[in-house]
């Protein structure tokens, strides 16, 4: 389990058979996000289309999975439908920790099989099924069929997908366990590409401890900070739902498309009102003790006579401003009940939220009408927006089939380019200011957690775009040699340099302790030099016209300030793959592709 | 004596740090299955959590299903003692437990809670507990007729 190696499960689709890899460079790319990348540049082919059949989807864990507390959570690497470049995306449940006791560090798996499949792995077997009879099962009924016809209740991982992914969504998410996901930029719709509807892995493996004392002593430092200090309160108490409030007050929750910063309407959508009215549960990703995911219920009358259903919906801050507060939507259990019917297509919930507000203003000024809609769309209609959501999963019309392309798309086609909240994807929900703007824009995954854009924006007045850039570069050093572990970044106040190192050091990894921030800068060149070989151009992104028009707690957009800061961290990312620098990192003879 | 009781289950969260505690501390291993408690949902994840652990039972029909006396009922509060130098790995005592409390390897070894209580304090919502067992509490009684 732990080597100076990795250990790669490489699986073909096309002819149900795999075989086991050895590949080099554990002290390099350490794993998770470096991994992947890794893989890619081996695997990947960076000039051909990401439907192509033989373009990897790469699931990776890290060096520390499994061994230390919030060690949970799974890096996806694949070729997006949304853009057709790099991309990565990560998720918890239990997935990682799945992976690691089926003994691999990394899945590849290549081809397109015959008919719609599910692969089975675990230690000892491997199996491609065929599951035609699941094709546009939503994501809740496949996970209760795969779940009967696969043994290993608890110590499984369940990745599938729904009917947005089978009609290849550049915003189809890989569900993962129920409540978690691979969501953005399109992973779903690989796997549907490669007719791929489930991925079950058996974790039935078991391991020697690592050697000595140390790693025991170790585990107990990191689980007491994880669970006896207030460390991680934030995200057990309300979780990140408490955010609704705070950037409301901030003049920085996206409302109704982005129209506005804050509204009084908050009340109905505070993570307060979420735990006290709808909150039935928390749960956790397998090898956690913090559990932040929030479960709440949605009850719904489907006959007379007070017959009732309900359903079980995680949420969190991204999920509620998507649904909630970008679509105008106040009632909590309306917001969970569009929520829920996006979990059942198998959509991003941001991006499927983000795109569904762009429809709503579109419709409102006209340039889409019920023609292509086949429903009225209206900020705060719960009813047409669970409907909506259905026709995207569908891909009902070419209305919905362009829209599931992403905003972007659509809006090339009918209009409204200028208020498409989309920042490289669909936007995170962080109205904080210019630099989030270019962070997410320009960022490798485009999410708020690239690096911490919105966070130096709450803090931060100041126009120095140097400043600025210098923060953006540090910070996304450090976030990829902690997505190489794979750490939740939940965890990442507690897992400091300091503490990394100690935790590595405990079980035989010295030489990643003693070069992290060496291994951070190459795993984040690499993974830009796979964007860059796809086909990325940061000049090409634009930032949408809304976005000069938004006030937030520093007063208006300043579109100069905007375009220089954007031009000048494209010019820093452009220099992280330049060639004094991949020589310096070893990269240079990484030029197969 | 006391026995490790999993009694507020509901609270679980499915962390599995309980197997986690208890595949390193007492068995020096790491994983969520080679240990004497076991966390899976009750029917999906929608449908919380239940924990595969020894009810410590008195007679223990695992003792009783094992040809070779490798795993033996404790003297007193129920339970068993599994003596691995004794065990041939036949899987009886898997199959004679009730509740699925005891796993077996890959390699047929035998994995039951021993009732230590080391998994206690890794839980973070207090699920689990040492307390008395049925069958101490019936022997306190008998003793005081």
């Amino acid at each position: 389990m732990i080597r100076d190696y990795f250990r790669v499960l490489v699986v073909d689709l096309a002819t149900g058979k795999g075989n086991v890899a050895k590949v080099e460079g554990r002290n390099e790319y350490a794993g998770g996000s470096g991994l992947g990348a890794l893989l890619f540049s081996i695997y990947g082919h960076p000039t051909r289309p990401w439907d192509d059949p033989d373009q990897p989807l790469i699931f990776s864990i890290g060096a520390l999975t499994g061994l230390f507390p919030l060690m949970s959570k799974t890096v996806c690497s694949f070729k997006s439908p949304y853009h057709d470049q790099f991309a990565e995306s990560h998720a918890g449940g239990r997935s990682a920790l799945a992976i690691r006791f089926a003994d691999y560090d990394a899945i590849v798996i290549k081809g397109r099989a015959p008919r719609l499949s599910c692969l089975s792995i675990g230690m000892r077997h491997l199996e491609v099924k065929d599951v035609q009879f699941l094709a546009g099962k939503d994501v809740f009924a496949t996970g209760k069929m795969l779940r009967r016809m696969f043994p290993g209740s608890g110590h499984r991982s369940i990745l599938r997908i729904g009917p947005a992914g089978e009609n290849l969504s550049g915003m189809a998410c890989i569900n993962a366990d129920t409540y978690r996901h691979f969501g953005r930029l399109g992973s779903g719709g690989v796997m549907g590409s490669k007719n791929l509807k489930g991925i079950v892995i058996l974790g039935d493996g078991s391991f020697a401890l690592p050697e000595g004392k140390e790693y025991t002593k170790v585990f107990d430092e990191v689980y007491d900070k994880m669970t006896g200090t207030d460390m991680m309160s934030k995200y057990h108490n309300l979780g990140t739902a408490a955010n609704l409030n705070a950037l409301n007050e901030l003049k920085s929750l996206p409302w109704r498309n982005l129209q506005a910063t804050s509204d009084d309407d908050i009340a109905g959508i505070t993570g307060e009102k979420f735990a006290d009215e709808t909150l039935l549960r928390n749960a956790a990703c397998a090898g956690c003790p913090v559990g932040c995911i929030h479960l709440g219920f949605v009850r719904e009358k489907f006959m007379e006579q007070n017959q009732y259903m309900y359903r079980q919906v995680a949420y969190d801050y991204e999920p509620i401003f998507a649904t909630g507060s970008m679509l105008g939507v106040i009632d909590p259990f309306h917001v969970l009940t569009i929520m829920d019917e996006i979990e059942k297509a198998g959509l991003d919930v941001m991006s499927g939220g983000v795109a569904l507000a762009w429809a709503t203003e579109a419709f409102e000024k006209g340039l889409i009408t019920e023609k292509e809609t086949i429903v009225p769309l209206a900020f705060g209609d719960a009813e047409g927006y669970q409907k909506a959501v259905y026709y995207m999963g569908e891909a009902e019309n070419d209305f919905y089939a362009a829209l599931i392309k992403g905003s972007l798309v659509a809006a090339k086609k009918y209009g409204g380019e200028d208020f498409a909240c989309v920042l490289g994807q669909e936007m995170a929900g962080y109205a904080t200011g210019e630099t989030f703007y270019v962070a997410e824009a320009l960022g490798f995954r485009h999410s708020h957690l690239d690096s911490g854009g919105y966070s130096w924006d709450q803090k931060n007045d100041s126009k120095d775009v140097n400043a600025i850039c210098d923060f953006l570069i540090g910070d996304e050093t450090g976030r990829a040699f902690i997505t190489s572990m794979v750490a939740c970044l939940f965890g990442r106040g507690v897992y400091n340099d300091e503490q990394l190192a100690s935790c590595l050091k405990s079980v035989g990894y010295s030489e990643i302790a003693d070069n992290m921030d060496t291994i951070g800068e190459r795993v984040r060149a690499l993974r830009w030099k796979m964007r860059f070989d796809t086909g990325y151009d940061p000049d090409a992104i634009t930032i949408p016209k809304r976005y000069n028009e938004v006030t937030t707690w520093k007063g208006k957009t300043d579109p100069k300030f905007l375009a220089e800061l954007k031009k000048e961290y494209g010019n820093r990312i452009r220099g992280l793959v330049s060639k004094e620098a991949l020589i310096r990192l070893g990269l240079e003879k990484n030029d197969k592709n | 004596m006391k026995t490790l009781t999993a009694s507020r289950m509901e609270r679980c969260i499915g962390c599995h740090s309980c197997s986690f505690a208890c595949s390193r501390q007492v068995h020096k291993l790491l994983s969520w299955n080679t240990a004497g408690i076991r966390i899976s949902s009750s029917g999906g994840l929608s449908t919380g959590f239940v924990a595969k652990v020894c009810l410590a039972c008195d007679p223990a029909p695992c003792a009783k299903a094992c040809p070779t006396g490798a795993m033996k009922a404790r003297k007193k509060g129920g339970g068993v003692l599994h003596k691995k130098d004794l065990c041939i790995r036949c899987g009886k005592c898997a199959e004679a437990c009730p509740v699925d409390a005891i796993y077996l390897d890959l390699k047929g070894r035998p994995f039951v809670c021993i009732h230590c209580g080391k998994c206690v304090k890794y839980c973070p919502h207090e699920c689990l507990e040492m307390i008395e067992s049925e069958s101490t509490k019936r022997a306190k009684k008998e003793d005081a007729l």
